[in-house]
């Protein structure tokens, strides 16, 4: 495969991205809006730190969110393209498909979840002006930790494959992935500016539906992803009859 | 009916994988252009400030809180 097909990939990932980009949009607006004017209520009762409003909330809620999650949308998915790209065929005996689902729920909690774990999602209202820089810092610091750990698991668990078999191999190295990280949030500061009488509810409610918005966007992701890229990679995969889908593939055997 | 030459799944044959000289070039120019608009979206006008003012930030200040980036 040459370079043609790398950046078919990427528009294709991108594209992809920017359809999950829009059904996340849709859960963002309806599960997380609500929310975000709940917590923006509680601010206006309790503290005052905004002066005059630049944008206004009509525009940050729609327009403004809008931008936000499909841009989010369209650069995750032409990263987690290119992603795609380096780990098909090299990941085990998987097609266009599984690998694309296999890269998206690896982003999916390498890249969200973990992190997430740590250093939560906050409505407005939580969280400190002053220490943006330090949070800001730690939450891109628990990402960056967070993937190299995984490829590192990965890579574990490929060494380990022949002497283990692939199963044991990635218990293996899902264990060896789980001590890391446990570690990590044991070692990285802790973060707790929830104002005291901050309703627990609403923080929860919010913090769900940022979740949902990521499992929306990586769950629209994967598939859609794994659906073009299965097309444009193994053509007439739907018409040729079984046994002869060796376009595009080689018959060499792994394990 | 007669087993013959029944194609198992076993015998499903793997995927070449793309050359990593045909996707570096792609991954570096790609892969900082999506890093970049991340930035602007999760990070511009919060810890670091690129351009003046607070317009970035308020903008996609709701995006920023529900996709995760710590906001203000």
């Amino acid at each position: 495969m040459n370079s043609i097909s790398v950046r078919a990939l990427l528009v294709r990932g991108m594209l992809a991205g920017l359809a999950a980009g829009v059904l996340a949009l849709v859960v963002a607006y309806l599960l997380g809006e609500p929310r975000v004017d709940s917590a923006i209520a509680y601010e206006g009762a309790h503290t005052h730190e905004h002066g005059e409003e630049m944008v206004s909330r009509s525009l940050q809620s729609t327009a403004g969110l809008a931008t936000g999650v499909l841009l989010f949308g369209i650069a995750v998915g032409g990263i987690a393209a290119l992603a795609f790209c380096f780990a098909l065929g090299r990941i085990g005996r998987f097609g266009p498909r599984g690998t694309a689902a296999l890269v998206s729920v690896g982003a999916l909690l390498s890249v969200y979840v973990v992190p997430f774990l740590k250093y939560p999602a906050n409505p407005p209202s939580v969280g400190d002006a002053d220490t943006i820089g330090k949070r800001t810092t730690l939450y891109f610091l628990m990402i960056a930790l967070s993937v190299l750990l995984t490829v590192g698991a990965i890579v574990l668990g490929k060494r380990l494959a022949p002497r283990l078999g692939n199963w044991n191999a990635t218990v293996a190295a899902g264990a060896a992935f789980l001590v890391a990280i446990g570690i990590a949030y044991a070692f990285l500061p802790a973060i707790n500016e929830v104002p005291k009488d901050f309703p627990a509810t609403l923080l929860w409610q919010f913090r769900l539906s940022a979740l949902a918005i990521q499992l929306t966007l990586w769950t629209g992701f994967g598939l859609l992803f794994g659906h073009l890229a299965e097309r444009l990679l193994v053509p007439k995969a739907a018409a040729a009859p079984r046994g002869s889908q060796s376009v595009g593939r080689t018959a060499a055997s792994v394990n | 009916m007669a087993q013959i030459a029944a194609p198992s799944a076993v015998d499903t044959p793997a995927i070449t994988p793309i050359s990593l000289k045909a996707i570096a070039p792609w991954a570096v120019f790609f892969g900082i252009l999506m890093l970049v608009l991340l930035y602007f979206v999760g990070a511009e006008q919060g810890a670091t400030s690129l351009i003046s003012g607070e317009n970035v930030h308020e903008w996609v200040h709701d995006g920023r809180h529900l996709l995760g980036f710590p906001c203000h």
